[in-house]
């Protein structure tokens, strides 16, 4: 008799092996996202927005119906599928440049309308996919290849804290702010990110966990570094937890 | 429904209620306002949804998100809008997703003026946005006929998987007529591509709704599959009308409630014995472009009239090729054309030619 499987690939994940550089946590989050929607859904059930960055094939892993938006503009295509298929759990997956710079406009208008959606948000504080550019989440004194000089405010602006700033709205039912960078935060992220979900299928509308994660390859960082900027830098900036909640 | 009154706006946007539409989104323009605003109560009452966007970038969107469902979708808004919704309609129609984007057109560049012109011409035929792809488009000359072409362009949209255009300007946006609504049933189209929740074994294959195609060998193969599509478009759908042509030696060449002026410029000719003909496209993607040049090659010569500086005269001369001359007259800045004036510039070419 064969060991009963432990651990194995969730149902919404594809077979298609993820193309994300070594130490990145959005595989990670791909598979905390695949294993809370396994647990409380059939495929047929939930239809997924990809953003444009890193995460732009994240039609390729996540095993159901799924729409690649255009840069920033994931809530508002998820506005549109929500609004025709109310019945679908509907989620994005986008980055801090996608979110919080091209498409901020379409994520607080989602927010203050309350669509019942669920953004799972990628907070690296860079551009990942272009090249590591200044983002909008860039810490003050970070090199990019845009603040080449350091993130100053006088110079670059003052990073978005987005959780925040979308707590003080109404609409909002859940916002929260988790980490990957250690097994407590992943499990703890884990169960954010099913609550997010729970509150949609229960109705309550909008809501958005902020993650923060790594780019070791354009922070020009070890994946253990990485992990380390993130507790040592980030979490300074950007603390965890619940920002709102109703 | 009876013969009424209705404004423009409001026809096309009870035109496409009739036609099935049940998802709105928009954002206040002038002079279009009457269709989100139509839109807003008359979509409750059927069951549908209106959102006012919080931009046309969002609103066209969220079209794109309501559209890759399967579900008739539709966005308006005027010229300043339609130029920021032109990201969303190249990847609309990048996705081949079938949706309506009425444009009231208003006087440019820039902010303008909120009267009526047909200076967006170039963007609503040459494709507005990035990338190899056409978009059909249909300049309707009055509110009845509006209201036939907006339930066509639904049609035409679940027929070919693209967005369609309605090619308006303020006189037909605001102008009351009477209109009487159509019967309309629509034909059925295999919706088996639409993202509406799948799972393994469910008879189809997962839906993703995309325009990515990274490789250049996939794309190649991707845009001359819609290459295909727009040749069959053109093969199909080119719809012209011609009126007092038969013995004509001069043709007016004009769409969209110009061309109902310059119908009365041409009857007017005819009575003063010039024998003159007008040809009106009702496409102006694809353009009637056999008609253009049939025509050509019987005529002395042809008049684009339009209320802009002269975008259509382009594709009138790239048809008439060189067959006969083409002359233009027009008006721009939200001004129309007048009669006299459109009488005049026949008189002129028929000296001249
Ligand atoms: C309209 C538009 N502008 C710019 C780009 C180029 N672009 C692709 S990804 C990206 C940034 C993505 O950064 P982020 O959202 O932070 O995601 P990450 O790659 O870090 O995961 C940009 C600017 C684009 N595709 N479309
Ligand atoms: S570039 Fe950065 S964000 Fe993108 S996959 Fe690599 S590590 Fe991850």
């Amino acid at each position: 008799m064969a060991a009963p499987a432990i651990y194995g690939r969730p149902k919404f994940l594809t077979d298609a092996p993820f193309h994300y550089c070594p130490g990145c946590t959005h595989g990670i989050v791909h598979r905390l996202i695949a294993e809370v929607l396994g647990e409380k859904f059939e495929q047929d059930e939930v239809i997924g927005v990809a953003p444009v960055g890193c995460a732009v094939f994240a039609y390729n892993y996540f095993n159901c119906d799924m729409f690649e938006a255009a840069h920033g503009r994931a809530p508002a295509v998820a506005t549109g599928i929500k609004r025709a298929q109310p019945d679908k759990i509907v989620f994005t997956y986008q980055g801090d440049g996608d979110l919080a710079s091209i498409g901020m406009a379409e994520t607080v208008h989602a927010a203050a309308r309350g669509e019942n959606i669920t953004i799972i948000f990628i907070n690296n504080g860079i551009y990942g996919m272009t090249g590591g550019q200044m983002a909008p989440t860039t810490l003050i004194g970070e090199k990019t290849s845009t603040s080449p000089f350091g993130r100053t405010a006088a110079a670059n602006g003052n990073p978005i804290h987005v959780s925040e700033m979308l707590a003080t709205l109404n609409g909002p039912s859940l916002i929260a702010r988790v980490s990957v960078h250690d097994v407590k935060n992943v499990l703890n992220a884990k169960k954010l990110i099913a609550k997010a979900f729970q509150n949609q299928a229960d109705g309550k509308g909008f809501s958005l966990i902020e993650v923060l994660s790594t780019c070791p390859t354009n922070w020009g960082k070890s994946p253990l570094e990485a992990l380390q900027f993130v507790s040592e830098r980030m979490i300074p900036e950007y603390p965890l937890g619940t920002l709102k909640e109703v | 429904m009876n013969r009424q009154m209705m404004k423009g706006n409001e026809a096309i946007a009870e035109a496409a209620v009739q036609a099935g539409c049940r998802f709105f989104f928009g954002y206040p323009i002038t002079p279009q306002n009457e269709i989100p605003e139509y839109m807003s109560r008359r979509l409750v009452e059927v069951g549908g949804q209106f959102v006012q966007a919080e931009s046309e970038v969002a609103a066209i969107n969220m079209v794109y998100g309501a559209a890759g469902t399967g579900a008739r979708s539709m966005t308006s808004s005027s010229s300043p809008g339609i130029s920021l919704k032109q990201e969303g309609i190249s990847y609309i129609a990048g996705a081949e997703l079938p949706c309506v984007i009425v444009n009231i057109v208003r006087g440019g560049p820039g902010l303008g003026s909120i009267q009526p012109a047909q200076s967006d011409y170039y963007q609503a035929t040459r494709g507005g946005g990035h990338g190899d792809y056409r978009m059909p488009v249909y300049a309707p000359a009055s509110v009845q006929e509006a209201v036939e072409l907006t339930q066509r362009a639904f049609d035409v949209a679940d027929k070919y998987r693209t967005p369609v255009m309605i090619l308006g300007d303020g006189i037909i946006g605001q102008m009351m007529e009477p209109v009487t609504m159509p019967e309309y049933t629509a034909p059925a189209f295999d919706r088996s591509w639409a993202a509406t929740g799948w799972k393994e074994g469910c008879g189809r294959e997962r839906a993703v709704i995309n325009s990515l195609y990274i490789q250049p060998d996939v794309l190649e193969k991707h845009v001359n599959k819609l290459a295909r599509k727009y040749a069959a478009i053109s093969e199909n759908e080119t719809m012209v009308e011609e009126l007092y042509m038969d013995d004509a030696e001069y043709a007016v060449v004009a769409y969209g409630t110009t061309a109902r002026i310059a119908l009365t410029a041409v009857r007017r000719a005819r009575e003063d014995g010039v024998k003159v003909g007008l040809i009106r496209p009702v496409t102006v993607w694809p353009f009637p472009e056999k008609a253009i040049e049939d025509a050509a090659g019987r005529v002395k010569g042809m008049l684009a009239v339009e209320m802009s500086l002269g975008q259509m005269i382009d594709d009138v001369r790239l048809a008439a090729r060189d067959r006969c001359p083409v002359r233009f007259y027009g008006r721009t800045g939200g001004i129309v054309p007048g009669v006299r004036e459109i009488h005049a510039a026949i008189h002129a070419m028929k000296e001249e030619l």
